[in-house]
């Protein structure tokens, strides 16, 4: 029998996950022993104190290029670069879920097994103080998106898709007001998310059959032997589209593409906003950091076969968002139909065969994320007596109640509506540019098409704040505390910053654009 | 196809080259920037500057006006007149460079002086006009946002940035067509305006992405420069794509619908944006790309017939309208079309088009402000059905309209003649028939131009009065309206005959618009004929429309032939947009939707529905079940797989 030898482990490259995944159990610890009014503000600080910290670390890694733990994990330029945008964002995130001020207690339930609707139920909507169980769950699910962006092979992302997914499930539920809607969302997320995760296995499997017979080398499903496959396997290729496409699969129903997008209106509409937020920020970084990394890396050499196909997806993605934000009529979902349609957008740059699609679609990432969760950060404050007001006719001239917060609202919309100065023309810019470059015209052709459709939706939003009157039911703006202030003003700044001065970052995703193999 | 490609030579521009600027020039951002601090200014400070908004308003237009003078006299006496100013790096990734920089240049120059200057006089007019409105420092915050994103639009020096400003004036143009939210049709021209004009924008933003994909750059001085390596399908394809960003903007077929209706915004509006500045953007993209659009022949035929055919269509439509607003839009849009001929025929006509873009601006913005001081004087009323003898109440008015009229229609000695004659002369100097072609066109365009602004005048302010009831004694407009309207129609006398001869020469020093070579054309008939002809035609129209309308209309619509139906509903054109674009995107939008709520088992739910009744409808919380969105899920993964298999069979691509 042969020793047992662990393979060489670079601690300091896993850093950021393992105090992620750290200062989750912490946090679970905190909830044991720690009592419940002080509960709140520990967990806070565990949470925001490790998300700092692994971005520290990550920084100090930027140099690093490594495959490490037995070829499981890729630390190199995109990894760090995403891993660093999810943190950023992930703290930002914090910041909406640690509000208190604008809701008495937050804008989580108390207690998540209280019966929705019952008088138990109402006596905790009035004001108790929420579950601090979110933060241990967010620094799971923050975890499992850092080894989402790195995993080197499949079996590790799909177990990091499940580390990242099963926490955001539960955030689903656990909004404080119009629980029903909450659970449902969570419910249908929970299912439909099973079941493409389903599909990724079968995917993987499949590929692993392809990857068998490769002289000098055994089957796997890490991206080498997988790389090495796409080029000299004798298997059938069968194996191969049929694998690669259920694994595509898997990946775009968690970036939200038509037709996997069916779950992103409900569950954004149903979730707790600042979970919405997160969700739209940091799960949309960590799933295209895995196209990327698959699409690139793993089935690089089938470039010619994917791109059609990934094509028609991002042509119909973009399509299905633009078209069906017009006929929304509630903010929440409208969002929902712009992040699908900039899933679209997204699905660009990750088709653009150069390393500038690599980057223009790290930037889009990082700059979409900070307006996203500013957006929802907006959302949030938008409320009257039953929570937030979220039907597109409240906002009904807003501007002249409150024209601060419909200013910057309105501001993240014409960045969302890609308007020039903002961070939403350069980054599709970057991406467009990137694809053109790279031979894919009738991509770009659709984006520009579809993304003028796109911005009619936001500016009927302006439109309706700003010169419409007020009517009776026009909730006030509630004045928000620190936490969301910090991160609205963090969003807004970079949608701005990022609009009028992108080339700091350009170069560093520029930079970061090279995979390890 | 292949012949007329081979028809198209390239004949590259040579090399252009920018000066640097230095000294004053160096702050030319200061154009951009004063009106745009004091829009946000105005936003910002919210009803706090209630009081003296308008006034701030006012000063940043009046000073950018100064400025501007002051960088035009600085730039006379340079030996390169175009200079460029590089704020920053904007966008740097690989070998794709786009700079956040300005360019001064004589026709940037020129801009620059009639977009503040006519438009510090619009300011002024619509203090007064907006003075009513509890929305006027909102309303100032817009104009002034828009003066900054025009400003903006003229002066950068690559495409992007004449693209960021291209955006923003079309978001201004939004948000002030739109101001009148209240009256529906105000919200739904906003909406068709947005729409069409973003048909424009998508060409536009595609043509900047084939320079980048073929020359690696969007700065223009290395575009024209590189403009002759490449081939002539890419230069006409480019060509083409501008020019549908440029028709979009200008109103030009086949998208000038909606302009005409762009007038239920304010008139101040409707004389700034929609007359003299915003609508000649288009004008003022092809002069600038003049080195893309002289490369090839077959281009410049496209923008010709473009041209040509949107000034009749204008003009006929503007013969058979009864909203005083309307027919000056339409009329816009007649003359934007010679602008639009001008810049077509290429060599010296760029230059002839550039100055009839501002003798335009004068005497239209001089008659839409009247036409609003008319509404003044009548409780808002628009159609020219119901003026009728005017003249008497509103002196002022009266002559003022009266300068814009006799410009417009082109008689010697006011503007029109100066700068519309030539253009149709210079339409007759092409080689071969279509020279006649053209040449006709052009003339005829004059003759109904007589016309129907010779119906407008005339039904507005003489014959009988055919008010409605409730006007007992119209009146005269008060002194901040009137000033701007003296100023203007002092433009419109005399800005043709002054600008003739110093523009060309001026924008000659403008990158590929000095006409020189091309001079010695021969036109098909002579010189003196066109002049007698065109100042023929002109009499004709607007005697015929004296004689018609001396004695008022019917103010009702009366039933008519043909023709005179086809151009009350604007020659069919809505019809076209209707069928061609809003029906299958209604479909379209109508079919996603289905499939997106209910899935594939709709049908399944939608009998559930009904048999449960509409109850348990109302109390479902979202619209569709899980198992119809794994059913999606399910068809979808389907179709990606069998794709992905039918590539690797080889059935696609």
């Amino acid at each position: 029998m042969s020793e047992l030898k662990l393979p060489p482990i670079d601690y300091a490259a896993l850093a950021p996950t393992l105090i992620l995944l750290g200062a989750a159990l912490v946090g679970v610890l905190v909830e044991a022993f720690v009592p419940r009014r002080r509960r709140h503000v520990v967990q806070l600080a565990v949470a925001l104190l490790a998300v700092l910290g692994a971005l520290t670390m990550v920084v100090l890694n930027a140099n690093d290029r490594l495959i490490t733990i037995g070829g499981a994990i890729a630390i190199d330029g995109p990894a760090l670069f995403l891993q660093g945008a999810i943190l950023v964002l992930a703290a930002m995130a914090l910041l909406l879920i640690g509000e208190r001020t604008v809701e008495r207690g937050g804008a989580f339930v108390a207690q998540a097994a209280v019966t929705a609707e019952s008088a138990d139920d109402r006596r905790q909507a009035d004001g108790a103080p929420g579950a601090t169980e979110v933060y241990p769950l967010t620094s799971f699910a923050v975890g499992g998106m850092l080894i989402f962006v790195a995993a080197n092979d499949l079996l590790t992302m799909f177990i990091a898709l499940e580390v990242l997914s099963l926490p955001l499930y539960l955030l689903c539920a656990l909004a404080r007001r119009r629980r029903l809607l909450s659970q449902e969302a969570a419910m249908k997320y929970f299912l439909l998310g099973a079941y493409a995760s389903a599909f990724f296995l079968f995917g993987v499997a499949l590929v692993y059959g392809f990857t068998a017979g490769i002289p000098g080398r055994s089957a796997g499903v890490d991206f080498a032997t997988i790389h090495a496959a796409v080029a000299e396997s004798p298997s059938s290729p069968v194996l191969l589209f049929g694998g690669m496409a259920m694994i595509a699969i898997g990946l775009l129903f968690k970036a939200g593409a038509a037709p996997f997008h069916v779950w992103t209106p409900d569950v954004y509409q149903g979730a707790p906003t600042p979970i919405t937020g997160f969700m739209a920020a940091c799960t949309k970084v960590a799933a295209f950091g895995a196209l990327l990394r698959v699409f690139h890396v793993a089935f690089e050499g089938a470039r010619w076969d994917f791109t059609p196909v990934l094509g028609v997806v991002a042509v119909l993605t973009m399509l299905v968002g633009a078209v069906l934000a017009v006929t929304q009529t509630d903010i929440k979902r409208l969002l929902a139909y712009s992040s699908i349609a900039n899933a679209g957008y997204l699905l660009v740059g990750v088709l653009a065969p150069t390393s500038d699609g690599v980057s223009g679609t790290m930037f889009y990432l990082v700059a979409y994320g900070f307006s996203v969760l500013a957006a929802f950060a907006v959302v949030t404050l938008v409320r009257d007596a039953d929570g937030e007001a979220t039907h597109l006719s409240r906002w009904a001239g807003l501007g002249q109640r409150s024209p601060f917060y419909a200013g910057l609202f309105t501001f993240i919309l014409l960045a969302f509506a890609g308007i020039p100065l903002t961070s939403g023309f350069t980054s599709k810019f970057a991406v467009f540019s990137a694809a053109f470059d790279g031979g894919q015209g009738w991509l770009v052709i659709a984006g520009v098409l579809t993304s003028m459709v796109l911005a009619f939706p936001y500016l009927r939003v302006v439109v309706l704040m700003w010169l419409s009157e007020p009517g009776e039911s026009t909730p006030a703006v509630v004045v928000p505390g620190w936490l969301t202030s910090a991160a609205l003003t963090i969003g807004v700044v970079a949608t701005l910053v990022l609009g009028v001065f992108p080339q700091p970052l350009l170069d560093l995703a520029a930079g970061a654009a090279e995979f390890v193999r | 196809m292949m012949e007329i490609l081979a028809k198209a030579p390239v004949e590259p521009v040579g090399d252009v080259t920018y000066a640097t600027a230095e000294g004053l020039l160096g702050s030319v951002w200061l154009l951009v920037a004063i009106p745009l601090v004091s829009a946000a200014v105005l936003l910002l400070l919210g009803r706090r500057a209630d009081r003296w908004g308008h006034w701030l308003g006012v000063a940043s237009v009046g000073v950018a006006f100064l400025l501007g003078l002051t960088y035009f006299f600085q730039l006379r006496g340079l030996e390169n007149r175009s200079v460029e100013l590089s704020l920053w790096d904007f966008i740097a990734v690989g070998d794709l460079r786009v700079d956040f920089g300005l360019l001064f240049d004589p026709l940037a120059a020129v801009f620059v002086l009639l977009i503040t200057g006519v438009g510090s006089l619009i300011h002024l007019y619509a203090v007064e006009y907006m003075a009513h409105d509890p929305g006027r420092r909102r309303f100032f915050a817009y104009f002034n946002l828009f003066v900054a994103a025009m400003l903006l639009l003229v002066l950068g020096n690559n495409y992007v940035m004449l693209f960021f400003g291209w955006e923003g004036v079309g978001l201004a143009s939004y948000l002030l067509i739109s101001f009148w939210y209240v009256r529906p049709a105000a919200a739904t021209a906003g909406k068709k305006a947005f729409l069409m004009n973003r048909v424009g924008d998508a060409g536009l933003l595609i043509g900047i992405f084939i320079m980048f994909a073929t020359l690696g750059t969007t700065q223009y001085d290395e575009v024209f420069t590189g403009v002759g390596s490449l081939t002539a399908t890419t230069v006409l394809l480019l060509g083409l794509l501008l020019l549908l960003g440029a028709a979009g903007k200008s109103g030009q077929f086949p998208l000038q619908a909606w302009l005409p209706d762009a007038m239920e915004g304010p008139t101040p509006v409707s004389a700034l944006i929609h007359a003299a500045t915003m609508v000649t953007a288009g004008v003022y993209l092809i002069a600038r790309s003049n080195p893309i659009f002289s490369a090839n022949s077959t281009l410049q035929l496209i923008v010709v017939s473009v041209g040509a055919l949107t000034l009749l269509l204008g003009a006929i439509i503007g013969m058979a309208k009864d909203d005083i607003k309307r027919v000056l839009a339409w009329s816009t849009v007649s003359q934007i079309g010679y602008m639009f001929l001008g810049v077509g025929l290429g060599g010296a006509a760029y230059a002839l088009a550039i100055v009839h873009l501002l003798a335009h601006g004068f005497f239209k913005a001089n008659m839409f402000l009247g036409a609003g001081s008319v509404m003044h004087g009548m409780k808002d009323q628009v159609d020219i059905r119901r003026f009728g003898g005017l003249a008497k109440y509103m002196k002022i008015t009266w002559l003022t309209f009266m300068a814009g009229w006799l410009a417009i229609i082109g008689l010697p000695p006011f503007s029109g003649f100066f700068s519309k004659e030539p253009i149709i002369v210079a339409a007759f100097e092409r080689d071969d028939w279509t020279a006649w072609l053209f040449g006709m066109a052009a003339l005829l365009g004059a003759g109904l131009t007589a016309f129907y602004m010779t119906r407008l005048f005339v039904l507005t302010f003489h014959g009988p009065a055919r008010w409605t009831e409730e006007i007992d004694h119209p009146h005269e407009s008060p002194k901040l309206m009137t000033i701007p309207l003296i100023l203007l129609a002092v433009g419109s006398i005399g800005a043709g005959a002054l600008m003739v001869g110093p523009v060309p020469e001026w924008l000659e020093a403008t990158a590929g618009l000095g006409g020189g070579s091309e001079a010695a054309h021969e036109t098909v008939l002579s010189h003196l004929a066109i002049t007698i002809l065109s100042i023929g035609v002109t009499v004709l129209g607007a005697g015929l429309a004296w004689f018609l309308f001396r004695r008022g209309t019917a103010t009702e619509p009366q039933p008519a032939g043909v023709l005179v139906t086809a151009a009350r509903k604007n020659l069919y054109t809505d019809a076209v947009n209707e069928t061609v674009f809003e029906k299958p995107g209604i479909f379209l939008t109508r079919a996603l939707v289905y499939l997106d709520n209910r899935g594939i088992d709709g049908l399944v739910n939608a009998l559930a529905a009904g048999v449960g009744g509409g109850s348990g409808r109302l109390r479902r919380l979202q619209t569709g079940f899980v198992r119809s969105y794994a059913t999606s899920i399910l068809a979808g993964a389907l179709l990606v797989v069998a794709a992905f298999l039918a590539v690797e069979a080889g059935w696609l691509v």
